[in-house]
Order: structure tokens, then sequence, then C-alpha cells
């Protein structure tokens, strides 16, 4: 009988050897003489494990990790192939509590199947979603994920079924749907883990966006240092053409849409959507200011759904289980799941999804274990760059997009940078201003010259010379960058910055 | 611009540092960059793209002829050219290094492995190593941040870098090269 086993291919896994694992296991069957037939998964999360082995057996998927090479001779030799008992050995995968304490919606299938598998795809519930669109009324489609409550995943919370109903409403002889996939914020990769691990997922997603508000062709604009899912959305797109999910007979619905895939080259800026539209169309990836919104004049001018990943990610379950069912989750007006990242020096790194509400202290204790490094958390980053510092006694907030935000956070894209109490928080105040120098755009004036002027500041602060005064200049340029500046580049880049100072002024003045 | 604490030995012969493409053939790839992408919407990228990956930098050659088949200003193209930090103007080393420096990787000491690849491996942040062997650039998040610190090798994702992981990676690229 041919046993199978999971060997992730997620860039995670492979950056910590996981392809060299996957051919130890092929060598070690064939000389043992076994029928193995080796899967390679998405991941499950659960990145300090990777590798993560999974092997299935009559009990279920048995976790063994991490896995070097080197431990899977041992691996034959304790049975793992039947689920034998070894020192990596984490029993069954689901019943792990990282794992089983989830609530996962739109990570259901990811780490499961093989992703680019169209019979697993479907097998796993793959393509419910669009098939119900299919029989809809765009604009009850458009309900549908106004009800969920869903909001926009890649940091600004606007509500995407609003946003949706907005292009559904313009009238224009071509309209798209552009997929903002430049993840850029440090400490996120929910999206890289999805087009990698489940990209049908997106492409039914986007799909679902364009037959809601009658647009015909699909755009993504995937950052250039994601490779891996560069190679994995590219075969992906194929397949699904093939096989008739795309293209100009939807599912046999007589409906067209298609996909066609962009890679940006290196700039954190186009992840800010009206960058992101200029850098598609060939341009410098410049911020254009709004209005126009680009629901009415967006791509080439005309009316564009701009989502994140895991917001066109999300629609597949909205339109499978319905908007209430989605909107049962969560708390206040943040609805739904948000798959959280957990980053830096953290002991468990991984991805977490859970409902909103859920507290900061949770996240980093319960499911993060504390610290890499053992010693205590000093500092946390939530929302990428742009996010505010904060420091132990702001970890019970609920993250949960209003409260977050009235006690100086920012959730964003739910990516946790975690660092310990060796961390020169002036020094990380310094950064971020150096990063908006080298990420801005330079279309306006507070962030194309602010962030150089208060990196100066900062190292003035840091050097005690004429620290008070040097202090009110650095909150005065923050207020201006963050009043004036043109989009959330420069106007949050104050955000850590004065967070860092309000809840770490020890180290501004050593 | 690369700092140099100890000589390096000299490039191996037979490697790709002293066989540079003729103009004619560097002309040829920029031609064949343009024709397969110049029929896309907004094709200036894939374009930049397409040339970068044959040649592994953007020559000056290709400004003009990029902006003659796209109808676009000699400016316009400089312009995009220069606005993205993934393009190069000039060759760089036989293997190209991007080393992570943001905060995740920050809270992992990404700077210990970036002072360790310019003190034993003689290649600063945007130097190429004095025997064009490697070229070192900063990259801000390379989405493996429960991993870090993290550098992309040659368009592979290395996670938990130290700087003996590092020593061991660069070991095989010249293991590599000999072979």
């Amino acid at each position: 009988m041919t046993t199978t086993v999971y060997v992730p291919r997620d860039s995670a896994a492979l950056s910590v050897g996981a392809e060299a694992v996957a051919e130890a296991i092929v060598a070690g069957a064939r000389a043992g003489g076994h029928d193995v037939q080796v899967v390679r998964n998405g991941s499950r999360g659960m990145l300090w494990l990777e590798p993560l082995v999974e092997v299935a057996t009559a009990n279920g998927r048995i976790a063994y990790g991490p896995v070097a090479p080197g431990d899977v001779e041992g691996l034959f030799a304790a049975g793992f192939l039947r689920g034998g008992d070894h020192a990596l050995c984490h029993g069954p995968t689901d019943k792990i509590p990282y794992f089983a304490q989830q609530t996962r919606l739109t990570f259901a299938r990811v780490g499961v199947t093989d992703p680019l598998s169209l019979e697993h795809y479907r097998a796993h519930g793959g393509l419910v979603g669009l098939q119900r669109a299919i029989t809809m009324a765009p604009a009850a489609i458009v309900d549908e994920v106004v009800q969920s409550g869903l909001r926009g995943r890649g940091g600004a919370g606007f509500p995407a079924g609003i946003k949706w109903r907005t292009v559904l409403g313009a009238s224009a002889d071509q309209k798209y749907i552009a997929c903002n996939a430049d993840e850029g914020d440090s400490g996120t990769f929910s999206d890289r883990m999805v087009m990698e691990g489940d990209p049908y997922l997106l492409l039914e997603g986007m799909a679902i966006a364009g037959l809601a508000v009658g647009a015909t062709e699909g755009w993504i604009y995937l950052r250039s240092e994601y490779p891996d899912a560069r190679v994995a959305l590219v075969t992906a797109i194929q397949r699904a053409r093939a096989a008739g999910w795309l293209g100009d007979d939807v599912l046999g619905s007589g409906r067209q849409f298609d996909v066609q895939l962009r890679i940006g080259a290196g700039s954190y800026i186009c992840g800010e959507e009206t960058a992101m539209l200029e850098s598609l169309e060939g341009k410098r990836g410049m911020v254009r200011p709004k209005p126009p919104l680009p629901a009415l004049a967006g791509l080439w001018g005309k009316p564009t759904v701009v989502n994140n990943v895991m917001t066109l990610a999300a629609a597949p379950w909205i339109l499978q289980h319905g908007g209430a069912a989605y909107a049962a989750h969560g708390v206040g007006r943040s609805k739904g799941t948000l798959p959280f990242q957990l980053a830096g020096n953290v002991k468990h790194g991984g991805l977490v999804e859970v409902p909103f509400g859920i507290t900061l202290r949770e996240l980093l204790h319960d499911f993060g274990g504390g610290t890499a490094s053992g010693r205590k958390i000093r500092a946390v980053q939530v929302g990428g760059p742009l996010g505010a510092y904060l420091p132990a006694s702001r970890f019970d907030l609920p993250l949960d997009y209003e409260p977050f935000a009235a006690a100086g956070g920012m959730i964003g894209h739910g990516g946790i940078v975690v660092f310990d109490d060796t961390v020169d928080m002036a020094k990380m105040a310094r950064y971020a201003m150096e990063f908006c120098a080298i990420e801005s755009c330079g279309k306006c004036t507070p962030c194309r010259i602010g962030s150089t002027r208060g990196k100066e500041v900062i190292d003035r602060i840091v050097a005690g010379e004429r620290r008070e005064a040097n202090v009110a200049l650095l909150q005065d340029l923050c207020t201006t960058m963050k009043d004036t500046s043109l989009c959330a580049m420069g106007g949050l880049t104050p955000l850590p910055v004065l967070s860092a100072l309000e809840h770490f002024p020890e180290d501004f003045a050593r | 611009m690369t700092k140099r604490p100890e000589p390096r030995p000299p490039a191996p012969a037979g490697s790709g540092a002293d066989t540079d493409p003729s103009r004619a053939a560097i002309d040829a790839a920029i031609d064949a960059a343009i024709a397969e992408n110049r029929d896309l919407r907004g094709a200036t990228l894939p374009i930049l793209h397409a040339i970068q990956d044959r040649l592994g930098y953007v020559p000056p050659a290709a400004l003009d002829r990029i902006a003659k088949a796209l109808n676009l200003s000699r400016a316009d193209v400089h312009g995009v050219l220069t606005f993205y930090h993934d393009f190069r103007t000039s060759p760089p080393g036989r293997h190209v290094l991007k080393l992570c420096r943001a905060e995740a990787c920050q809270a992992m000491g990404c700077e210990r492995v970036e002072r360790h690849l310019a003190e034993r491996h003689g290649a600063a942040m945007h130097g190429t190593t004095s025997d064009g062997r490697l070229t070192v650039e900063p990259v801000y998040c390379l989405g493996n941040c429960a991993l870090s610190p993290s550098l992309l090798l040659d368009g592979r994702v290395h996670g938990r870098v130290t700087p003996e992981r590092l020593d061991a990676l660069l070991a095989g690229l010249a293991a590599e090269e000999r072979a």
C-alpha cells in the first residue's frame, strides 16, 4: 500500500531545508523498499517546526518536525511511515494546540492539499463559492460581501463590500480587479502563504469579485521578493485556464474572467494602491492624489476594485457559507477572522488565523510562547513598518480595529514583530525614518524631505545635542508629516517614531 | 566601494567575469526582451525585468531601444529604470545575495550577518567582492519573518541565517564554481 508523506514546498520551509528533506525521504523509501508518495503541500503555518513532515495514517496525519535531512534515517527506523514515535513526533497535526486553537476559514486548505492540484482543490471545498456566485445577480454577490462585514485586509480596513458596490455602480466599457500582492510589511507573510499554499483560492476570489462588479480582467501585482509565489501563481493561472475556471466561459457560465500576473521591482511604496496602479501601467510608482478614487478611476482610468490578497481570498468562504456566517466571527465592527503573523524574536513564529478580538498577550504568549532568545519581550511592532511600537503594558488590548486605533495602535495587515529587551528603540525609530527616506516615492514634500530630516533629528537627540529642543522639533516634524503627506507612507511613519519615543524615552537619552 | 580587509584570490579561470558578452550580443538580448513584451499593456517593467533576467543588469543601450519600441521619451524610461530598487545599471557579481534588513530580521540580529559579510567575505552592502564573485544588496522583507534573519541567494530564500550558516552557503558557491 502506498503511504503518503507531506513535505511542504512553502518558501519558509524551503528556507530551512525542506527540499533536501524531501530528497532524503524519497531516497530512504527507495533504499528500504517502501512504497511512498511524497506530496509537496503548503505550510501549516507552524513555522518554527519547519520543515514539518506529515505522514498520512489510519489515525490521521502525524507530524514530525523540525526535520533535518540527517533525521530521516532515524524516522524510517522509528517506523514513521506508520506514525511511529520519535523525538520529533508531535502526534496528529490537527491536535497540536497551536493549530487546533485556530479558526481557519481563509487558510482551511493551506498546508493540507497539494497547492497546484485542481483535484485537491475541488475535493476540499474549492469552487463552491464561485459556483454559487455564478447563479447570483451581481448586486446580490455584493450584498453578501457587505453583510459579511469583510474589511480590506491590506491595512486600511475599508469595507470591501462598499468598495465593490461603488465599482458595480460605475458605468464603463471596462472594469478591473487589481489584486495587491505587494506584501511589503516586515513581519507579514499571510499573502505569500496563500499564493504558494492555495493559489486557486486567490483566483477564485478574484473571479467572484469580477462577477460581482462586472470586471472581465484581473491583475495581480506580485512583489519580486516572492520568487516561489511567482512560480506557483504562473502554474495555477495556466492550469485554471486550461480547466475552464478562468477564461471566456468561467465554469461554463458564459461569463468571462481572466487573470494576468505582473511582477513588481523592489519598491515598498508600490504596495500603496495608487502607486501600484501606476506601476501596473508601466510607470514610476508615484502616489496619485485621491479623489478620484480607484473604484471610479483606477487602472488606466477605469473603475477598479483594488483589494489585498487576504481580502479577495476571504470571498470564496463568504460566498460558500454566506455573509452572516462570516460576520458571526469577530467583535464590534471587526468581523470575521484575521490571519495574524507572529514574527521576529518569537519562539513559536507562524500564522495564526483567529477571529478579531484576541489580545496581543494571548497571541504573544499562548501562541508565540515568548521570545526565541528566552529573554523578556520588550516591544512589539504591530502592522508593519508604519505600525506603532507597543510595550508590555498594552498587551491586553483586543485586536479590534477601532479600540486598537484609539489606543494608538494599527492592526494593518496583522503582522506582529517581537523584540526582546536587547532592542534599542531609538535605533528602531531612526530606522523607521530611514526606511521612509529609502522608499518614499518623492511626490510630496513632507514624506520626501521630512523622513531625511527626521533621521537627522533623531541622531542629534541620541547624541545628546539640545535634547529637549530636538525632541520638540521631532514631534513637530511628525505632526507635519502626519497631517500633510499624500499617503500612508509619510502619514504613518510618525507612528513607530512617536510610539517609540512615548513608550521608551530612556532609549533616547542614554 | 568594497572594503577589503585581506587580499582576495583572483577570480577562478573560466568563470563568467572575463567573458563579457559583446556589444552585439547585448543588443540582441535587449531586442529579444523587447520583442517578447512590447505588446503587453504597461510593458516597461516587464521589458526591464526581461533584460535584467538575461543580462543581470540593464545596460545604457537599452534606454533608446525601449523608448523607441514603446513610443516613450528616453526620460520616461530612465525615470522608470531608476525608480525601482531591483534594476541595476551595471553588471553584478556572479552571485547576488540580497540580505533582509527589515524589522523582523533586525529583531533576530541581521546586522551581525551584515557585518560578518563585510568583514569576513569582503562583501559590503551595495558592493561586489573584488574577485567579482558576490554582489550584496539590501532587501526589505522576504516574507520569511518567522525564520529570521533571511536572505535571498541567487533567487533562493534561506532562513535562520547565522554567520556560520552564511559561511557554509558561500563555501557551497565556491565549490560549485570549482566543479
